[in-house]
């Protein structure tokens, strides 16, 4: 049994740097594990649209593009594992083109593990007397209100189908909604031994994963003193090693831009963390307040205290349905009184979707630049002297074709607008179905995850 | 900005502390980390949550939350409904909250020259109001 771990998290979001993986592999040569994380909130919304164009998509392309690259590591040799949830929700899709992309990069032989039983949408669409904990996890509506809009519902299942997929000799783990930190939990689990009862130690892991689930956000990214950080052209992807104990460090790799400094790592341990001393994972419920964090040489941060209790019995999970259709459109005012100018191109433009015969159910206008980012809070230099601006107007409407109206009579005022108007070279403004995101919760005992392999 | 009371130092929070924000739904959460013991022994007094309910009021956040990380030296706020909608309704352009902490830091905080002293021992091109 290995002493310790080092697990790499080279995708922090789906659309983040695609060549990192496999700089992560070469910068990193005793990496052992390789996790992907490609699943925000409502991600899953947009991989439904695409499923709705093509039944065999519906999952991260970007990853078959990662194969691609890995393929060379393990042609080499290398041992290395992956595991992602760039199955999305429709893994098995996923696996298939997979397999036939580690077959294309001379990688026949390899196993890929798949792990399915995240999808909740048939449960959340006949209820039953389950309908109460489908209730709006904030607002507490009732799924009622949007049941016939629903468009995906997934739960956010833990470590230990990852780490059954390890334990079968998966070379590749391929899940759909598996909650973030898990994905580190699970090389754990499978390498350790850990009892799934061996909660500070899984509270240890599982911070750990959440440490570096959004990639560079622990190396340097958005960190607030970022304008005087050295090399952030190149920011490594993090890095944790983690022992049998629990012991966990999280790292980069050496010679990559950026930083791990205790500044780093406790920025990205609030971020997005609920204000309360428990963190709710599938596979433990973790306590914070005896969490420190502890210089260990260059670029090296020590984290200990993270204890445990039982997870509850409910999984998250994240549900989206259609709420109609949005679009977005942006142009640049200059000049005299811009603001002025653009806060009455705004208006003139919304003016004229309503004589068009659309009410806009809602409408924005923001000037960015004056102040209208954080509105009414941050305020900047008197908008009056600013000499240039840009206008944003977005709209939303259960009906597409109010939307429709809306992006046609945005360039007009480029010829028939206020003087010093530019920036519409991008051209018209998509437009794009909006996903309400509805969260709640499902009984464990409702959620059967299953596993399985496919070889490629 | 003349004030009456004659020794005091205007700061802003981002000299004191740094700050990340993100989303949770409709609400948004920022974390504060101070950048000295001292100074976290400060902000644990001042930086209430009343004080940054109140300075994000035109939001229209609907209440919030705070936990204090003690061994961390950091505030965790999360700003219940400030989203107008969340990530994926709001008509905003910063639909996520990721410029929260930003916003935050630029509160200014009033501090008495002792104290201004004590906690920015190295501060620079801070203006003394007479």
């Amino acid at each position: 049994m290995k002493s310790h771990i080092k697990i790499g998290n080279a995708q922090g979001f789906w659309g983040d740097i695609i060549d990192a993986p496999a700089r992560l592999l070469s910068s990193q040569p005793d990496l052992d594990y390789l996790t992907l994380d490609y699943l925000a909130e409502v991600s899953l919304s947009i991989m439904a649209v695409q499923r709705d164009q093509d039944p065999r998509l519906g999952y991260a392309r970007d990853f078959l593009s990662v194969i691609g690259a890995l393929a060379p590591h393990w042609r080499s040799g290398r041992k290395f594992r992956v595991v992602t949830n760039a199955g999305g929700l429709n893994p098995k899709a996923c696996a298939e083109a997979c397999a036939e992309a580690l077959r294309k990069g001379g990688c026949a032989g390899l196993k890929i593990g798949l792990v399915t039983g995240d999808d909740v949408l048939p449960l959340m669409k006949n209820p039953g007397p389950l309908a109460p904990h489908f209730r709006h996890w904030e607002t507490k509506e009732e799924l009622a209100t949007v049941a016939d809009r629903l468009t995906t519902g997934h739960a956010y299942i833990g470590a230990a189908p990852v780490a059954e997929a390890l334990a079968l000799g998966a070379d590749i783990v391929l899940t759909g909604r598996v909650a973030d930190p898990s994905l580190a939990v699970a090389p754990c689990l499978h390498e350790f031994g850990w009892s799934p009862t061996d909660y500070d130690r899984i509270a240890q892991a599982t911070i750990a994963g959440h440490l570096i689930e959004c990639g560079t956000q622990v190396t340097g990214g958005i960190m607030t003193d970022w304008l005087n950080l050295d090399h952030a052209t190149d920011l490594g992807f993090p890095i944790v090693e983690v022992a049998h104990d629990g012991d966990v460090v999280v790292t980069k790799p050496y010679g990559t831009g950026g930083t791990v400094s205790l500044m780093t790592v406790k920025e990205q341990f609030l971020y997005e963390m609920a204000s309360s001393e428990v963190y709710l994972s599938p596979d433990a419920m973790v306590h914070l307040d005896e969490i420190e964090f502890h210089p260990a040489g260059d670029d090296r941060v020590r984290m200990a205290g993270a204890h445990g209790k039982a997870p509850t019995d409910f999984y998250k999970v994240s549900a989206t349905y259609r709420d109609g259709f949005t679009a977005s459109a942006m142009l640049t005012i200059v000049g005299h009184r811009a603001v002025d100018k653009a806060r009455r191109t705004g208006a003139i433009i919304l003016e004229r979707v309503r004589r068009a015969g659309f009410e806009l159910a809602r409408a924005n206008v923001e000037c960015l630049g004056a102040g209208d980012v954080v509105p009414g809070v941050l305020r900047g230099p008197d908008p009056a002297s600013l000499v240039e601006v840009v206008l944003r107007v977005t709209v939303a409407d259960p009906q597409k074709e109010a939307v429709d109206r809306f992006v046609k009579e945005v360039a007009p005022m480029v010829t028939g607008g206020a003087p010093g108007t530019t920036g519409y070279a991008g051209g018209r403004a998509k437009v794009r179905p909006v996903f309400g995101y509805w969260p709640c919760l499902v009984p464990r005992d409702q959620v059967q995850a299953t596993v399985e392999i496919v070889e490629a | 900005m003349a004030r009456p009371e004659a020794d005091l130092v205007i700061v802003r929070l981002r000299d004191l502390a740094a700050a990340r924000s993100g989303d949770k739904g409709s609400s948004a959460n920022i974390g504060v980390i101070a950048r000295s013991p001292a100074i976290f022994s400060f902000l644990v007094g001042w930086l209430t949550p009343q004080r940054v309910l109140e300075y994000f009021r035109p939001l229209g956040p609907t209440g919030i939350q705070s936990h204090i990380f003690t061994k961390l030296e950091a505030i965790n706020f999360t700003l219940e409904g400030v989203l107008a909608g969340g990530g994926s309704r709001s008509l905003r352009i910063d639909a996520q909250g990721k410029t929260l902490g930003q916003a935050l830091l630029e509160m200014e905080v009033d501090l008495p020259v002792p104290l201004a002293d004590t906690l920015l021992p190295e501060r620079h091109g801070v203006h003394r109001h007479e």
